[in-house]
């Protein structure tokens, strides 16, 4: 059973919602049902088959071709199965996602992994702003599961995070793990203004030094004992973070935000 | 049955359902993981007043501990959960937690859920942190000499205690290298320990008492200088008798580790004063589990 696969077949005028697009909305559905769906294009609606060339009839594996940045929702709360996107994703990819995963070839909008609950997204290209972040107004952003990006994100990274690991191998923008309750922010590159601001408590993990606000106190250099731990959880991973060579546990601790409850941290990496 | 000269007698030792639990000690160096370990498992010879039954399962390699430094495996029995949850967390906060570049990590990933770190971290004051990596809970609490690693949980598991056999000898060190011996290769057995100290027990004991508050008291039939006084179990020219008892995760373990351990002591054999090997047969009142001696060495 080959891959149940959409074909963009001409860029849309108007942003297109593919929330109905995930494997437990489309199971059991004939191809002529999934060819029927209706899908929010903008103000108007469009059927499925208006939009994408499909074939193939699995319903687990959806891949999702020749896609744009106009494409918003791929996959929303996704309960299982896998979603690739060959080209750009539109903004809140994998919004909500419960478990499975999201790949995509490209570069993603903002609000990637918004509110994402389990399951693994990789992004090969850069991501937009609030990268797993919450709505606006929520309270609470991601709550567990892996974002990797191999290219750089947006400002707010991880902003309200309350769990699970965003993990990025390029530079970050301004307001890095803003406002976070918990988790971790992995980040290779380079960091920009305001890094961790107004977080509460989770980790702020970088292998270079950063722009401290005054509210981040300097703790001092240390051997952490559970970053093997998760640097050894990384390791299934195909990225540089499964590397064994880039794993450290020599660090110096900086603990903020000082004007929030101030448990959180900034861990930059040693030698 | 004889093996080497000497009589493994057609008789069974008796063992009764537990609690186990085991937890993974890691530190600097071997050193301090298994002064920790030794801390934790202290004082935790037998349930008759301990509380519980421990004892230091094997030293594992780097490669084998869940933050790579060397670490020891240590196992805790006990006869209900309650009991082995509070002995674990007791012994963890005030030997573990205490013990200088100490981790503490689970032993069992399935079976029910008991606290290892996960009140320990109170000990932070507000200042611990949790992760999660890989669906398990760790906490990091600050101490003094850094941080201190301990997982939430670990897992607790039906076990079996109480499996032994005793070594009838011609004197006191024939004995006790008979059971040197024993321990040297029952130690090599994963999922069992040896709980009395350096593996040996030198006043096993029998149900009961004359006296009423105990309800345990000295086994005399095998007591060497109560030939004469008491209805003995031993003949003449046996001067001590020493035992070995051994708890495990299930039957089997036992079974492998009676095995060896018989083996063990058989190989000196007679020319060495080896001239029986016994168990405890208290008739079917300690427990439900029979290791009969002939069939294990069969």
């Amino acid at each position: 059973m080959s891959a149940l696969t959409f074909t963009l077949k001409h860029r849309p005028d108007q942003r297109v919602d593919l929330s109905p697009l995930v494997p437990h909305l489309l199971e059991g559905l004939e191809s002529t049902q999934i060819a029927a769906l209706q899908l929010q294009a903008g103000k108007r609606k469009a059927r499925v088959d208006e939009l994408f060339t499909i074939s193939g009839s699995d319903t687990q594996a959806i891949v999702i071709k020749n896609s744009v940045a106009k494409l918003d929702f791929i996959g929303k709360e996704l309960q299982d199965g896998s979603i690739k996107v060959e080209g750009d994703a539109g903004a809140y990819l994998g919004f909500g996602i419960k478990s499975g995963e999201i790949i995509v070839d490209g570069n993603v909008g903002l609000y990637a992994g918004c509110e994402m609950k389990k399951g693994f997204i990789k992004i090969n290209g850069n991501a937009g702003d609030f990268l797993g972040g919450a709505l606006p107004g929520n309270k609470m952003g991601m709550k567990g599961g892996i974002i990797l990006v191999k290219g750089n994100v947006g400002e707010r990274a991880g902003d309200h995070m309350r769990r699970g690991n965003i993990l990025i191998e390029g530079n970050a923008g301004d307001y890095c793990g803003s406002r976070m309750t918990a988790g971790t922010i992995a980040v290779m590159g380079q960091t920009g203004r305001f890094l961790g601001y107004a977080m509460r408590r989770g980790t702020l993990l970088l292998w270079n030094q950063p722009q401290l606000s005054a509210s981040f106190n300097d703790c001092g250099a240390h051997t952490l004992a559970f970053l093997p731990i998760l640097f050894a959880s990384f390791r299934k991973l195909n990225s540089k973070f499964a590397d064994t060579s880039i794993a450290f546990n020599r660090v110096q601790r900086y603990a903020g935000d000082m004007s929030e409850i101030g448990r959180g941290e900034v861990l930059v990496k040693l030698g | 049955m004889i093996i080497n000269g000497v009589t493994i007698d057609a008789t069974f030792a008796e063992a009764f359902p537990m609690k186990a639990t085991r937890a993974i000690i890691t530190a600097q160096n071997e050193k301090w993981a298994m002064i920790s370990a030794q801390a934790m498992t202290g004082f935790a010879t037998s349930v008759i007043a301990c509380g519980c039954e421990a004892g230091i399962e094997r030293v594992l390699d780097p490669s084998e501990t869940p933050d790579g430094r060397p670490g020891v495996s240590i196992m805790i029995f006990a006869m209900g959960g309650k009991g082995l949850a509070k002995q674990l967390e007791t012994r963890a906060g005030q030997c573990v937690l205490t013990s200088p570049t100490s981790a503490l990590f689970a032993g069992i990933d399935g079976g029910t859920r008991i606290a290892l770190g996960k009140n320990l971290r109170y000990f932070g004051d507000g200042f611990q942190a949790s992760k999660l990596i890989d669906g398990k809970r760790y906490w990091r609490i600050p101490v003094m000499d850094g941080e201190f690693l301990a997982e939430a949980t670990t897992g607790q598991v039906e076990a079996v205690g109480g499996g032994n056999f005793l070594v009838l000898a011609e004197s006191q060190p024939q004995a006790l290298a008979a059971c040197e011996a024993a321990i040297e290769e029952m130690r090599k057995i994963p999922n069992v320990i040896m709980p009395f100290p350096g593996g040996v027990v030198r006043s096993g004991s029998k149900v009961g008492s004359k006296y009423k508050s105990l309800g345990a008291s000295t086994n005399d039939a095998f007591c060497p200088t109560l030939k004469g006084a008491t209805k003995t179990d031993l003949s003449p020219e046996i001067e001590s008798v020493m035992e070995i008892v051994i708890d495990g995760l299930t039957k089997e373990d036992i079974d492998k580790a009676m095995r060896v351990g018989i083996q063990a002591v058989c190989d000196l054999g007679a020319a060495n004063g080896i001239k029986r090997i016994s168990a405890g047969n208290y008739g079917g009142k300690l427990g439900p589990f029979h290791f009969h001696l002939q069939e294990i060495m069969a």
